[in-house]
């Protein structure tokens, strides 16, 4: 693409004016534009710090964890959750960006939810943190909507054959948050230790 | 568009990559690349739909063989030279133009973090009453918009119910493309998976996607 073609967008145009341009190496393109970025006075590298800081150490699957340990022993939770999710996870303290709408599907011995994005990445960061490489892979995006069960089998998932599988597919901003199934061992365990029991992909619905 | 992005239901990419253990970020440039597309936002010259399109338009070799901090980090680059942050030249330099006045409040630790913290909220409120109720049938139309949409390929020309009404919201369409929120009621519909893949779906099993109001009719 040249450099005619830029300020074009309103007439849709395709490509990448400046990849070309970049070095290929990727650990060199983000060092020349954050170069380029600090040289203008654009972004502020404490400001980077605290947002990776942020992703890195506290927004994470824990907190999803902490709303379904909630959720399994606080029946009134687990119905404000299933109603509203998106106020039940904000009493947590669980709301902010890629979180603003959330909903939350529950597993039953009969209905089994799973969660993609086809189109993109999108993900309940409040609850979840970032989204794991899987998740964004092009394997998942194309192979979640079309065979879920062999999907689920590479994660070692294998459902009884009447389960019925609901795939939802994040193709707007509201978020999704699947409330698994309470492992029968774990039945009596204090809310503390049941966030123990909450593995991230349970919440995403390519585990149990 | 119709590209390579929308992967719904495509085959032949093979067993999902599954990592155990697995870091936020495996590098620091990937590490990077993420905190300089949240902070550059922050300038507020693109929106979340104009970003997702920014990712689309990159040429469909380059959207399969990138990594996908690789997609973030080039079409970051796009998008600060078409909202003129960067040139071209000093894209192609390395470094800012000589003589470069360096701007001294960029967006800061605080307004970041506030940004996160409050989110972007999509929802609007509009004075048309939604066009479909819970439980509706409803068929998905089958254009082919040259520009951003968020009804994938797999899901057009299919006839589903309406299992949810989110309310109104940001229609991506139209903001992706500097048109404005348009705003528009948004329904989670269910489509029967053998509505979409034929013998190859269960009757039982099912998609359920979020679409807005002007991508369906009344089936």
């Amino acid at each position: 693409m040249n450099k005619q073609d830029k300020k074009s967008d309103h007439g849709h145009s395709h490509g990448s004016a400046t990849h070309s341009l970049l070095p290929s190496d990727p650990a060199l393109r983000v060092k020349a534009i954050e170069t380029i970025l600090l040289d203008k006075g654009l972004v502020d590298p404490a400001a980077l710090d605290a947002l990776i800081d942020t992703f890195q150490n506290k927004i994470g699957p824990k907190n999803g964890a902490a709303a379904v340990a909630k959720a399994w022993t606080d029946p009134e939770f687990k119905a404000w959750l299933l109603k509203d999710a998106s106020a039940a996870l904000a009493s947590l303290g669980f709301s902010g960006m890629q979180g603003e709408n959330m909903v939350a599907v529950e597993n039953t011995a009969e209905i089994h939810n799973m969660v993609v994005c086809t189109l993109c990445s999108c993900y309940p960061w409040p609850v979840l943190g970032l989204p794991p490489s899987w998740y964004k892979s092009n394997a998942y995006r194309s192979r979640a909507v079309i065979e879920p069960r062999a999907v689920l089998a590479e994660f070692g998932v294998t459902l009884p054959e009447e389960t019925e599988i609901r795939v939802w597919d994040s193709t707007a901003e509201i978020r999704y948050l699947v409330l698994p199934i309470q492992p029968e061992e774990t039945k009596g365990k204090s809310e503390a230790e049941l966030a123990e029991f909450v593995p991230r992909d349970a919440m995403i619905g390519t585990a149990l | 568009m119709n590209g390579v992005h929308d992967m719904g239901g495509m085959q032949g990419y093979g067993p999902v990559p599954i990592e155990i253990d697995e870091p936020v970020w495996h590098s620091d440039w990937e590490r990077k690349t993420w905190a300089l597309r949240m902070a550059m936002g922050a300038h507020g010259k693109w929106n979340i739909d104009m970003a997702r399109h920014a990712n689309e338009k990159l040429p469909p070799e380059q959207l399969l063989s990138f990594s996908y901090y690789e997609r973030w980090i080039t079409s970051l680059a796009d998008m600060m030279v078409d909202a003129e942050l960067v040139t071209l030249d000093e894209i192609a330099a390395g470094h800012a133009a000589p003589g470069t006045i360096k701007n001294p409040s960029p967006p800061s630790a605080d307004q970041l973090m506030k940004g996160r913290a409050s989110g972007r909220q999509s929802r609007r409120d509009i004075d048309a009453a939604p066009k479909f109720s819970v439980g509706d049938a409803v068929r998905t139309n089958c254009n082919s918009p040259k520009g951003h949409t968020r009804l994938p390929a797999y899901a057009r020309g299919r006839v589903g119910k309406i299992i949810i009404h989110h309310g109104a919201h940001v229609f991506p369409d139209s903001s992706a493309h500097g048109g404005g929120d348009a705003a528009q009621h948004l329904y989670a519909v269910r489509i029967a998976a053998n509505e979409l893949w034929g013998v190859n779906g269960r009757a039982k099993d099912s998609v359920i996607l979020d679409l807005s109001e002007s991508y369906l009719e009344h089936a």
